[in-house]
Formats: structure tokens, sequence, C-alpha cells
């Protein structure tokens, strides 16, 4: 079959890391990652399932791989060679359309009994991401066991499948494991105002889990691209604005007064970061105010911030990583409610990985939101 | 024999005509046949013995009043205010005539032995005065002799403690002015009147108030019914001040209004500037070759130091009268004196208005002119320069000149930023934008620090500004900005060329191909008179 693998192979890690600075993206075109024919990966159990893949997204943490920016901090808990794609919707060998709850939980791992998150239901917090009888890795899509969504055949648990009803179209679908850490991290937030960092497809579509969650919640969105300011507009932000306004914006909406220095003496009671970058937490982090809380929700990497504020604001940073499986109910019905199949903006074929990768890192620039892996006309699909 | 101002129709042998470009300098050829340009009249004659006019209208005021000497007396309360930095336009060369009147008035005060005296810039919720100017305006010896001692300083419309409640119009306007003012026995109010908007009741009623009393007449509805601002008689900002005017009369409060005028000569008869205050089928050889070493200079220059060399002109204006007494009766006596030197005749409406903004506005001296205040300044005043009907006819279209960039003064207009980002990306309707953000930003605490203890203009005043132009956004079918950065263009909800012949192309889409054009030759100040 055809897949899309990452290799552990230092030298040409090293060239991508110094080629995804020079341009994003192009560490797809030097580094690790190649298209190669590969067996398909075996079932690890009696309660898996072959899944052929019929759309794959490209997430921020796929680029961040290949590009070589991704924290060490993933090295035990991902497994060579994997192949990428963790935001999937594929049909199993009976014709069913599903979509993957890609977290490989105790459940999936065969730990009996499982950890204390995964009894509580909270997979995305599972302690066991590298034991059990799986090779390490916290998703499909980093796990050399299961096989990942960019290629022609992976595996999943059973315990990770949920169906697609047939009214829901695959671009929707496709956006239904992002739609639900969106709808995970809108569930952490409680305060009344809101202000959300970025509006990639992350943050649009937090926006949009934010506004389904509570109606009366107040967002302000700061949009980097025209397209991303109408989009996070009718996705419920009450306030679209660039960036660089974004502080005026907030210290304006709740009456604070500003410093000499740009900083605010008050601020807004949530951020939401959906960037993950030093930029992103620096401004999350002169806009929240003293006693609120930070969401970090678009993955970060190593960052040097001045965290003086966050010590003497006591304001609270908290990660919001994935979801549970409840969150992709809810993200599957808001697939659908909300149209988000619109916001897949263009798909490849597999050959075509190096212009994909690169549409991907620079989608905003270009007008884009989602960019995927199209499977559907793959020849090596039909095969078993 | 100054030549009055008149009306020329372009024809083949016309040369091509002055457009201001705020720091810049553009020369455009009109289409001959159906365009006509409004020229303003040569400055007219100056009073020879300035000092000798101001003591003559001190010693013989107009209206129900008695000379000023004989209002003066001992132990009194004398509280002088005068017009802030926003008049004159340019600023006017040293010894600025507030100066010679308050040392006039100063005199008249110390021979009669009153000694509580306070000089207060009647500024409103314009921003603070610096000490410079404040020098410029007042001269270093009245400077020295009072600010010291904190008796010569800035009005401040936020200090509750220092606001006094005077009543309310049959309106229900509410009047608040500087409580030493209200208190005084005696208000005696030091005016520049630039154009026919200023001074009257405005200086008081105005100069000295609070939001609570501006937001009254400064509002979309005032604006609106104003026919305009510029025609005291048809201004609804007007009527509004008069009928203030009277709650001050009614409480008991003595004014004394001493209004002065200036000419024309805002660019000298010599030096390089002069050539922009020429006809341009007069220019000389060495008309000629100035202007384009002074084109040539300014467009390879940083915009900073553009805007220095031009910040820094003090323009050699000479004063035409000075007239001193009871409010109404000195301010048609001014009014008359300004329109000798403005207002010019003209038959009809055009289709086509164009106009180059220049450098300065009331709002931005010694400061940077942001695209709220080009918007102000093209769709407030210039437009509203107008006495009978507007220049332009109802669905017509205004091309301006001004490069419009995506910059503010960080002190001066913090609250702009503000508007401009965050109002403005939301709605240009100033009906909407008052109802729905106008209270807001009013009140806003750190604006309202910024004012009171900085040099910024106050939360409100970006509203004011587009309100100015809320007459002309309503009446107008179109407006474009020639050589405007485009997303500053936009985002005033303008539409930008790059050229006045795209510009007048795209007119054409609103008013016609054989659309009539005037351009309005400003500055110096020139107001028509719609026949």
């Amino acid at each position: 079959m055809k897949a899309l693998v990452f290799s552990r192979k230092p030298a040409k890690y090293a060239a991508a890391v110094l080629a995804g600075q020079l341009s994003p993206g192009r560490g797809a075109k030097v580094g690790p990652l190649a298209l190669r024919d590969v067996d398909p990966p075996d079932l690890p159990g009696p309660r898996w399932v072959h899944v052929r893949p019929r759309l794959a997204g490209i997430c921020g943490s796929d680029l961040a791989t290949i590009d070589g920016t991704s924290s060490r901090w993933f090295e035990p808990i991902v497994s060579f060679p994997f192949t990428p794609g963790h935001e999937v919707v594929g049909d199993l060998d009976d014709g069913t359309r599903v979509a993957i709850v890609p977290v490989l939980s105790c459940v999936t791992r065969a730990v009996h009994p499982p950890c204390f998150a995964c009894a509580r239901g909270e997979i995305n917090h599972c302690e066991r991401l590298a034991y059990g009888d799986l090779e390490p890795g916290l998703q499909c899509g980093f796990c050399e066991s299961t096989g990942g969504g960019w290629s022609t055949r992976m595996v999943a648990h059973e315990d990770q499948l949920v169906p697609v009803p047939d009214s829901l179209s695959d671009e929707a679908a496709v956006l239904v494991e992002p739609m639900a850490c969106a709808v995970h991290a809108a569930a952490q937030v409680t305060a009344s105002g809101v202000a959300v960092v970025g509006a990639g497809t992350l943050g649009l579509l937090t926006i949009a889990a934010l506004r389904a969650a509570r109606a009366g919640v107040e967002i302000v969105a700061a949009a980097k691209h025209p397209h991303q300011r109408t989009l996070a507009a009718s996705l419920g932000a009450d306030v679209v604005v660039a960036p660089g306004e974004l502080d005026r914006t907030i210290r304006s909406r709740t009456s604070s007064m500003r410093l000499d220095n740009g900083q605010l003496t008050g601020g807004v009671d949530a951020v939401v970061d959906c960037v993950g970058s030093a930029e992103s937490l620096a401004q999350a982090l002169r806009i929240a105010s003293p006693g609120g809380t930070i969401h970090v929700v678009g993955m970060p990497g190593v960052t040097a911030v001045d965290l003086t504020p966050l010590w003497q604001r006591e304001v609270a940073l908290r990660g919001t990583y994935a979801y549970e499986r409840a969150d992709f109910d809810t993200a599957m019905a808001l697939a659908a409610e909300l149209d988000l199949g619109r916001l897949l903006t263009a798909s490849y074929p597999l050959r075509r990985y190096e212009d994909a990768i690169a549409h991907a890192a620079t989608a905003g620039a270009r007008g884009a939101v989602k960019i995927a892996f199209d499977l559907r006309s793959e020849r090596e699909r039909e095969r078993r | 024999m100054p030549r009055p101002g008149f009306v020329l129709e372009v024809d083949k042998s016309t040369p091509p005509i002055l457009f201001h470009h705020g720091e810049s300098l553009r020369l455009e050829r009109l289409p001959a046949g159906r365009s006509r340009v409004l020229y303003p009249g040569e400055p007219l004659d100056a009073l020879d013995d300035v000092d000798g006019a101001i003591r003559r209208a001190l010693d013989n005021p107009l209206g129900d009043l008695e000379p000023l000497h004989a209002l003066l007396r001992p132990g009194m309360k004398l509280t002088i205010a005068f017009d802030d930095i926003s008049l004159p336009l340019p600023p006017m060369r040293r010894p600025d005539v507030r100066q010679r009147v308050i040392e006039a008035v100063l005199d008249l005060a110390a021979a009669a032995g009153v000694d509580d005296v306070h000089l207060i810039a009647a500024l409103a919720l314009h921003r603070r005065m610096t000490e410079s100017e404040l020098r410029h305006a007042v001269g270093d010896r009245v400077y020295d002799a009072f600010a010291p001692q904190g008796l010569l300083y800035n009005h401040d419309a936020e200090d509750p403690d220092n606001l006094t409640f005077l009543g309310t119009t049959p309106h229900g306007e509410e009047v608040e002015i500087s409580k030493r003012a209200a208190e005084s026995d005696l208000l005696v109010y030091v005016n520049i009147n630039l154009v026919s908007m200023d001074g009257g009741w405005k200086s008081t009623a105005t100069g000295l108030s609070s939001y609570r009393s501006l937001r009254h007449h400064h509002n979309v509805q005032t604006m609106q019914q104003s026919r305009s601002f510029m025609d005291r008689h048809k201004s609804e900002l007007h009527s509004s001040n008069w009928r203030m005017g009277e709650v001050l009369r009614s409480s008991g409060l003595q004014i004394f209004q001493i209004e002065t005028t200036l000419n024309n000569d805002t660019f000298g008869t010599s030096g390089p500037m002069s050539v922009l205050q020429k006809r341009e089928w007069e220019w000389n050889p060495r008309d000629r070759a100035s202007f384009i070493a002074m084109k040539a200079g300014l467009d390879r220059m940083p915009m900073k130091a553009r805007r220095r060399i031009f910040q820094s002109w003090k323009a050699p204006y000479g004063v035409t009268s000075v007239q001193a007494g009871e409010v109404e009766a000195v301010h048609e006596a001014t009014t008359a004196n300004v329109f000798a030197q403005q207002l010019v005749e003209i038959e009809g409406q055009t289709d086509i208005l164009t106009m180059g903004l220049p450098y300065i506005c009331p709002y931005n001296v010694n400061s940077v002119m942001n695209p709220i205040l080009v918007m102000c300044l093209g769709l407030g005043y210039f437009f509203n320069m107008y006495r009978g009907r507007p220049l332009v006819r109802e669905g017509g279209v205004l091309i301006m000149s001004h490069p419009t960039p995506w910059e503010f003064h960080p002190v001066h207009h913090p609250s702009y930023i503000d508007f401009f980002e965050q109002v403005l990306a939301d709605t240009t309707d100033p009906i909407e934008i008052e109802a729905r953000y106008e209270k807001h930003y009013a009140e806003d605490e750190w604006y309202r620090h910024l004012y009171r203890t900085s040099y910024a203009y106050h939360g409100v005043h970006p509203f004011y500004m587009w309100y100015w132009g809320s007459h002309a956004l309503s009446h107008l079918g179109k407006v474009i900005i020639v050589g405007g950065e485009a997303r500053s263009v936009r985002r005033l909800g303008f539409t930008p060329a790059s050229t006045l012949n795209d510009a007048l192309e795209m007119a054409a889409d609103v008013v016609g191909r054989d659309a009539t054009i005037t351009h309005l030759h400003n500055p110096p100040i020139v107001m028509a008179d719609v026949t």
C-alpha cells in the first residue's frame, strides 16, 4: 500500500529543521517524510479493524513534526517509523464510514486495569501512552503500530470508531477531530468574556465551539487574514480584529488603563491561545486580566516568554489537549450544524504531498483554512 | 487694493492647478470646458496699528456694554479665556493676536487694581496646550507672570470639582462650564475668528464646557441639520450654542467678548511658500522653479522631515479687525469681516467637487493628520465652506487629494486609533456609531486620564470628527481620495484612486461623463457663496 512514512533519520531531520526555518513546510522536501510502498499494519488485537482513509487532514502538529519544530517532549511517546495523519474519516471493510478518535488510550493498548485518567474517561490524560500492546504513540499518526491517515490503510481499535451519518460529507467529517479539540477547549472556559488569539482551523473551530457552548459569551477574536476574519465572524465571534489591534480592543472593551509600555492594567478574563507561539503567548499574557486564565489550545513548542505578568497578576496558564470521547459526539453534531465542510479549502493526492504540506504551512496567507489528503482515488486503497 | 476671490472657467489654456496633498503638493490639469476653480480673495489689508485697534475696541464696545475699563474694579474676580491651539491655521507669527489682546486687557486690569486674574485656554475636549504652545499664544511675559503661580492653565472638562452647572435651555440642553469662569465677576473671552464657525456664544458655551454640555450640539442630528455649520443662521450647532448663551447670560455671568479676524496671508508674499498663494497662470519663471524645487525636495524627504518643515511654518497673517463688547453684537461684526475676506460668489452647484487637503487641520497642530482628520477636514470643514447650498449637488462626488497614511500620533490621538481600528471596522454610519459607541468612549477612564494629564484629545473627540462630516456623508454619492493609502481610504468607507484622472473616471460612474467639476482652491481659505 501507499503511505507517507516519517522515519528516524537524524541527517534528514536536521535538513528539515533548516528548510523549515527558511520556508514553512519545506521540511517535506528534504526531511524524513517520504512516500513509500509498505505493508499494511497488522491488526494489534482482536478488537482492531482496518480502516481505509477517505480524507486525512494536515494539522499544525503534523507540520511542526515535518519542519522539525516539535518539542523533544514527544520523543518517548511516539514510535518510528510512523505514518502521520490523525484527522481521519475512512471506511471499514464492511463499508461503514467512520471518523477516528485517534488518542491511543489504555483500552486500545489492552492495559488492564486502565490508568486513573482513562478510568475516569479522560483519555486525553492517559498515563500509559508508551505501554501496553502498542508501540509508544499518543495518537494514531504518531504510532508505528497503527499507521495513520496519510496512507491507504491503517488500523484502529473499535473503541476509536465513530460512525459518520450519511448526511455528513467527508469534507465535514474530516473536521470532526479538530472540532472535538475545540469543543473540549470551550468546555474549559467559564469566563463571560473571551479573547481568541489565532484564526487558523483550530481558532475558528474554537470560536464556533465557544459560541455553541454558551450563547451569551462575548468573543473577541484576532485574525490575521481577511478570509479568517469573515469566517470568525460567521462562526460566532462578536468582534474580529487584526492581531496588532487586539490589545487596544481588549483595553477598550474592558475599560482597562494602558501603561506607557503598552501593557494593560486589566484585561479579559479568559484568553484562548490557538497559536501557541512565543508571540501569541506574550500577547495572551498582556491581555489577560489579573486572576484570568490563558487556555493554550494551539500546540506550543520550546518557547521563551516573560512570565512576570503571570506571576504578578496571578494569571493561570492552562493547557488544553485533545478531548474525551463525548466531545467527539458533540463535534460530530456541530460539524453538520455548522457546515464545517466549507473549511476544507483544498485536498491533494498522496503523490503531491510536498505541495500539500507547503499549502497547509502557508494556509492563512494563501486564503486557505484546512488542507487534507484525499485518498478516495488512490488505486492501492481498494487492494485488500 | 487686494483682488477679490473669483471663479475661473477652465479652458485649454489654463495651466495645471495646485492641489495641496498633505505634506506634499500636486499639479493637476482639470478637464477644459466643464471645470471651474474657486479662488480665494487676496489678503485684505491688515490693520496698521493693531494695538491701537485693540484699545479702541476695548474702549468702544459693541452692544449694550460699558467699556472694559469701566467693568474692572479692585477685588473683583477676572477670568480671561482664550482660543486654543486649534486657531489659527497654520499658527501665526509672533506676536500672536491673542497675546496682544490679553496684554491690553491685563494692562487695563492692572490699572484698575484687579489682582485676582486667571487665564484659561478654552480647549473644551481638545488636547491640553504645551508650555511652548501657551507661550506662543499669550507671549512670554504673560506666561511667566501667571503660569508659575497656577493662574494660567488649560481648561479641564473632566474635573468635576471645577465645573459649574448653570441650567438647562428650553430644549433641554444642559449648560456646564468652568467653575472659575462661571463664578467670575467678569469673563473676558479672547478669540481668533479664522472661519465663520468660530466665535460668538460658541467660544464660551463650547470652549469652557464639558462633555455633559457638548453632547447636546456635538452630535449627528445637529450636524446633519446645519446647512452649513459655517453659516451661523442656518447652523443648528450655533442655534444650540446661542440657546446655551442665553442660559449663561441668565445666570448673571458677565462676558466681554473680544473677537479678531485675520486676512488670507497664509503663505506670505515672498519666500518659497509664497507661490502657494498665487494664481497659477501668474506664476513667473522664478515661481515655477521654486515650486518644482520645493515639490522635488519634499517628495524625496522622509515624512518626518516633511512634517517638521510644514508644522514649523508660521503664517504672516495680518489682523483685519478687532471688535469687542457684547457677544452677539461683536460676533455679527466679526462674521461680516470674515466673509469680506473669504466669501466668493459662485453660480450653481457642481457634480464633482475637488479639493487638495493640506497638511494641517484644527486638530493636528504639531501632530499627525490621521485618516479620521482627513475625513473631517474634507467632509467636515471644506465641504461645509458654503453659504446657501453645498457647492456640490446632492448625490455628487467629492474628490480629495491626500496621502491618508494609516498613522496616528500616539500621544495626541489615542482614542482615534481605537476608533479607526474598532469602530470604523464595524460601521461608518454616523448614527449607528453615535448610538453604539460614543458613550463608551466618552466615559473611558484611560482616555479621561490621558486627556487630563497628558496631551490627548478626549476619548469622544474622534466621534465629533466623524459627525462633522455626517452632512457630507448623507449628501454625497461617492467620496474618492487621490493618492491615499488604499487600506486607510477603504477603512474610511471611501474609494482610493491613484490619479485625478482615475478618480474622474470613477466619478463618471456616479454622475456621468460630462459632469461639471469645481475645484475649491483652498488654502488660503475660501468660502463659496452658492447662488
